[in-house]
């Protein structure tokens, strides 16, 4: 029997308001402009729009303020506004080849064409806390130096010139979406991608060191990572040709992994790709490695692993519906609750009634 | 990067001006709606139009490739909105920008109308285009150049057996 009670509207209503106060905070220190958010939480923002799957700064920023900071709360904003709006179709897909580079590095050559870049990085920092940072700060306008029109060749192209590593798939079908179509079993690697590119990242993150540590090891070397701006196209059916909508910030990784050959096929270095939206390196890398360690079944690797069990990862890679599955616990469950406690009265009623038999058994016996 | 042209079948000066008109649209896409504003109230906008599609706000799934150049994929969407007006002396103009700024579109689109008309297309580019794409390139060279500081220069240590 499901019984429905009602009550707690204004107890529901006050607990906002509070939340509302609470968000503000103290009223004597200024209010958070979406523009800071923006402009100096910036590494917020591209995660919640990566994971809200949503690419819009104000939207994200805004999300971000009214979430309190609570990074899976904003992308679940993000993620509900978004099925406000209807779809006016697909880009041309992004080419990452004519990125405006901001950061371009390699872990595999050091004189590739186009440098090393370091961009803005955390890298090499000491991470030891900077207590200037702690009133207002004068920064000084960074470095210049000048720009030649440098060519930054992927090293996938380098590689590939030799013969040394796979080539990249080319299309068959239709596109996948998993937001228009829920996700079977086995995945391709287009809806794979996809469900990674806005996975959450603490959970990608975590698969991607396992797989480092010996749980479907694939022995990675980070190729080419690369952060800048791409211009997006988009055929537009009304206007009759690919119209520019402006430019996206992206992460790019390419990671090359260990061998794999066959008896027609002479050995040559595997791949796992990443992708994100803004400066997103940690996610980008993350989700090579783990795109790579899903490819095992196709490259003939034993897949026992976590890792490499594309169920496994796939459905649980969404914080938006984990956090869902898992919040929802806090709900009132009073129904369900009083069923468990009456199944249990029962049994424990029945232990007590067999112990209380078993002792007088024993008693008689002893007698 | 790979695009449709519908006005190859009339030459290589119909494809040039189609590309100039997709130079300014891309222009046009990442400017401001204030400038914007600016640019279309220097050269004078005399002429009549209707909205031939009211400014909608919109999504717009961004595609990357596998492994960069393979097969598609979808990474995830964007807000994007879009509108048309059409001059009444018959140009339609198209604004298709990210964001949503339902004006920004629809002066996009206006811009995009006029530069299509052969009396206001030199105006446009002079007072509005150019203007905005000079801005842009010099945002662009700063960021660029700020980007070649980082640049690692390798060297290498003399080796302590090399001397002997």
């Amino acid at each position: 029997m499901y019984v429905a009670v009602k009550g707690g509207e204004r107890a529901i209503d006050n607990a906002h308001a509070l939340l509302a106060d609470k968000r503000r905070g103290d009223r004597n220190v200024p209010e958070l402009s979406l523009e800071q958010i923006d402009n100096q939480l910036a590494l917020a923002v591209d995660r919640v729009m990566c994971e809200g799957s949503l690419y819009d700064r104000e939207l994200a920023a805004l999300a971000i303020k009214q979430a309190r900071g609570d990074m899976i709360e904003a992308i679940f904003l993000l993620r509900a506004y978004r099925t406000t709006l209807p779809r006016f179709g697909a880009s041309e897909p992004i080419d990452t080849g004519a990125m405006d580079i901001r950061r371009r590095i390699s872990a595999t050559f050091k004189d590739l064409p186009g440098g090393q870049v370091l961009g803005p990085t955390f890298d090499y920092t000491h991470r030891l806390l900077d207590h200037t940072l702690t009133a207002d700060s004068d920064i000084a306008p960074a470095a210049t130096a000048p720009a030649d029109a440098a060519t930054f060749r992927s090293v996938a192209d380098l590689l590939a010139g030799g013969g040394l590593i796979e080539g990249d798939a080319q299309a068959t079908g239709e596109v996948g979406d998993l937001t228009r179509e829920p996700l079977s079993f086995p995945a391709g690697r287009d809806l794979r991608l996809q469900n990674l590119a806005r996975g959450d990242e603490g959970f990608l993150l975590a698969l991607a060191y396992s797989t480092q540590r010996g749980f479907g090891r694939n022995h990675p070397f980070a190729g080419e990572i690369r952060y800048g701006e791409v211009e997006i196209e988009f055929f537009a059916e009304d206007a009759g040709f690919a119209v520019p909508l402006g430019v996206v910030a992206i992460t790019e990784c390419q990671m090359v992994n260990q061998f794999t050959g066959s008896a027609t096929q002479a050995p040559r270095f595997t791949r796992g790709y990443g992708i994100s939206f803004g400066q997103s390196e940690r996610k980008s890398m993350a989700m090579a490695l783990v795109d790579r360690a899903l490819r095992a079944k196709e490259l003939g690797e034993e897949a026992g692993s976590p890792a490499q069990d594309e169920e496994f990862v796939l459905s649980h890679s969404d914080n938006v519906q984990a956090t869902g599955f898992v919040e929802h616990l806090k709900l009132p469950h009073y129904v369900d609750f009083q069923a468990e406690l009456g199944l249990l009265r029962k049994l424990q009623a029945e232990f007590f009634e067999r112990d209380a038999q078993t002792e007088a058994q024993l008693q008689d016996a002893a007698e | 990067m790979s695009m449709n042209n519908s006005n190859d079948r009339d030459g290589s000066v119909a494809t040039q001006s189609h590309a100039r008109r997709r130079a300014a649209m891309a222009v046009l896409a990442k400017a401001a709606r204030a400038d914007i504003a600016r640019g279309l109230s220097q050269i004078g906008t005399d002429v009549a139009f209707t909205d031939a599609r009211p400014a909608e706000i919109g999504l717009v799934m961004l595609r990357g490739r596998i492994g960069g150049g393979g097969a598609p994929f979808n990474v995830g969407e964007a807000t994007v909105t879009r509108a048309a007006v059409r001059l009444d002396s018959g140009e339609t103009g198209f604004g298709y920008v990210f964001g949503r700024d339902p004006e920004r579109a629809r002066l996009a689109a206006l811009c995009d109308a006029l530069w299509q008309n052969d009396a206001k297309r030199q105006p446009v580019e002079d007072h509005i285009i150019s203007p905005l794409r000079q801005q842009q390139q010099e945002r662009r060279a700063l960021a660029q150049a700020q980007t070649a500081a980082t640049r690692v220069d390798f060297f290498t240590l003399v080796r302590g057996e090399d001397e002997r």
